[in-house]
């Protein structure tokens, strides 16, 4: 389904220094797959991400989704990015609108739904997240747990083939990273297509079909939950782990 | 003679009052067609030294608009409006629309630094938030970061808005008999600047100051959807 090629990305320092924030990653992402990349801070994880429906514009590489390469300039990236739904670390609920309004924006301005029935399809998803209730207020009065859950559904709402979740469950209290990990939970068990960068060692063992270990911008171990915690192959994981877990 | 005397013939004698009424319509209406044009070139000027490309790069819109803001805000006002009269728009004798230009042009400089400045105060996620669901960068702007902006944008306006009010003092210089004027003709007239000039200062202040209650309740009403 998305297919990552010898993907690099330089940052320009102040100082005109460069960094090399991922130095030739390659992957393959495949359909129904939740992928699950843990890393220490600063490892690149985030910005692999971010690259992957260009909210990050790579170095050099090629990212393959659907079978188009998504970084070639004359692509229209609007409209890749309509299929593929993103979960910020900080909500970025816009909040000038109403949660309803939130949810209903980009599938009515891009004319994928009519009015009628992205409301239809929003109160469905708001009362899978038990967020019915909220559909008339601004964001301003909802928790970071209702905030992040709102957030997926906005993003639900537009229908998309993957899912990708920058550390979700961060910028949250400890009591509501359960209530969001959730709904996260469901949406894998309803066979979304899942790229996740968190900290949650839970959710990476539970959910995951496959677990990355990324550190200094490459992918240092690649496997399966159990073996990624149970078995760890590299130092650096190991040294990682015994920190977390 | 006596205060009142003086008082009289300021502003009743021959219904001078009229005039100082005539005058204060004058620099109304072009302090107010100045505002307009004002903050339609200076929300221009901010987006067009917003844009970039795709990848962040300025674009040839960014080096325009900075020389409009620098040439304009590295000019007097006085001198603005002098070429503006003589020069640019020397075949017309339309004092109004040449005033009403020249300030428009001038005040769009300042507003649109105002609305950079509120455009950029709006969280970066935002925009991210946006493009992220595969709106262009243009609807986020006007569906979701341009409405958040606005909260910003309103009292620096406001306060350039006044500014701009006081500064129509000097359209006397393309013959429009505003305020300031009025009270100065009326001064040479009655052989007392006092009372004119007191008077004229007067009214500016009580001009400005309602708008300044008013633009307090404008800001007020438009912070409610902060505090749910």
């Amino acid at each position: 389904m998305i297919t990552v090629k010898n993907l690099c990305k330089e940052f320009k320092n102040t100082d005109g220094t460069v960094t090399k924030v991922l130095q030739g990653i390659n992957y393959e992402i495949n359909q129904g797959e939740k992928i699950v990349i843990v890393g220490p801070s600063g490892s690149g994880k985030s910005t692999f991400l971010r690259c992957l429906n260009m909210m990050e514009r790579p170095t050099s590489g090629q990212i393959i989704f659907d079978g188009v390469d998504i970084t070639d300039k004359k692509v229209d990236i609007n409209k890749v990015r309509e299929r593929m739904g993103m979960v910020f670390q900080n909500f970025n609920l816009f909040n000038n609108l109403t949660v309803m309004q939130n949810i209903i924006l980009a599938p009515v301005k891009l004319k994928i739904m009519t009015e009628a029935e992205a409301r239809e399809k929003a109160k469905k998803l708001l009362e899978r997240v038990n967020l019915l209730d909220k559909a008339d207020v601004y964001p301003i009065s909802l928790s970071g747990g209702q905030k992040q859950r709102i957030a997926i559904v906005r993003s639900l709402c537009m229908n998309p083939e993957v899912m990708l979740f920058d550390e979700p469950t961060s910028a949250l209290d400890p009591e509501m990273v359960g209530e969001v990990l959730d709904v996260m939970k469901q949406l894998a068990d309803d066979g979304m297509t899942m790229v996740v960068v968190t900290h949650e060692m839970g959710f990476a063992r539970e959910v995951a079909t496959k677990v990355l270990f990324v550190d200094e911008g490459n992918i240092l171990e690649e496997n399966t939950p159990k073996e990624f915690f149970e078995n760890p192959q590299s130092k650096r994981l190991q040294e990682f782990l015994s920190k977390v877990l | 003679m006596t205060l009142y005397e003086r008082f009289i013939a300021a502003f009743i004698t021959g219904e001078r009052w009229k005039l100082y009424l005539s005058g204060l319509g004058i620099t109304l209406e072009v302090a107010l067609f100045a505002g307009i044009l004002g903050i339609i070139i200076g929300t221009i000027m901010a987006l067009m030294k917003l844009s970039t490309t795709e990848d962040g790069k300025p674009t040839i819109l960014n080096y325009i608009a900075s020389i409009y803001i620098d040439v304009i805000r590295g000019t007097p006002s006085v001198l603005q409006l002098l070429i503006m009269w003589f020069i640019i728009m020397a075949s017309s004798n339309n004092g109004i629309l040449v005033a009403s230009l020249s300030f428009g042009i001038n005040s769009g400089a300042y507003v649109s630094e105002i609305v950079r400045g509120g455009i950029l105060a709006v969280d970066k996620g935002q925009m991210e938030a946006g493009r992220s669901l595969g709106l262009s960068k243009a609807t986020t702007m006007r569906y979701i970061i341009l409405p958040q902006a606005i909260k910003n944008i309103i009292p620096p306006l406001g306060n350039e808005f006044i500014t701009l009010i006081k500064e129509t003092a000097i359209v006397g210089y393309v013959s429009l008999t505003d305020l300031t004027r009025v009270a100065n003709q009326i001064a040479s007239r009655t052989y007392d600047a006092f009372m004119p000039l007191i008077g004229a200062a007067v009214i500016y202040f009580v001009i400005i100051k309602l708008l300044t209650i008013f633009l307090g309740k404008l800001e007020r009403r438009m912070r409610r959807s902060d505090n749910r």
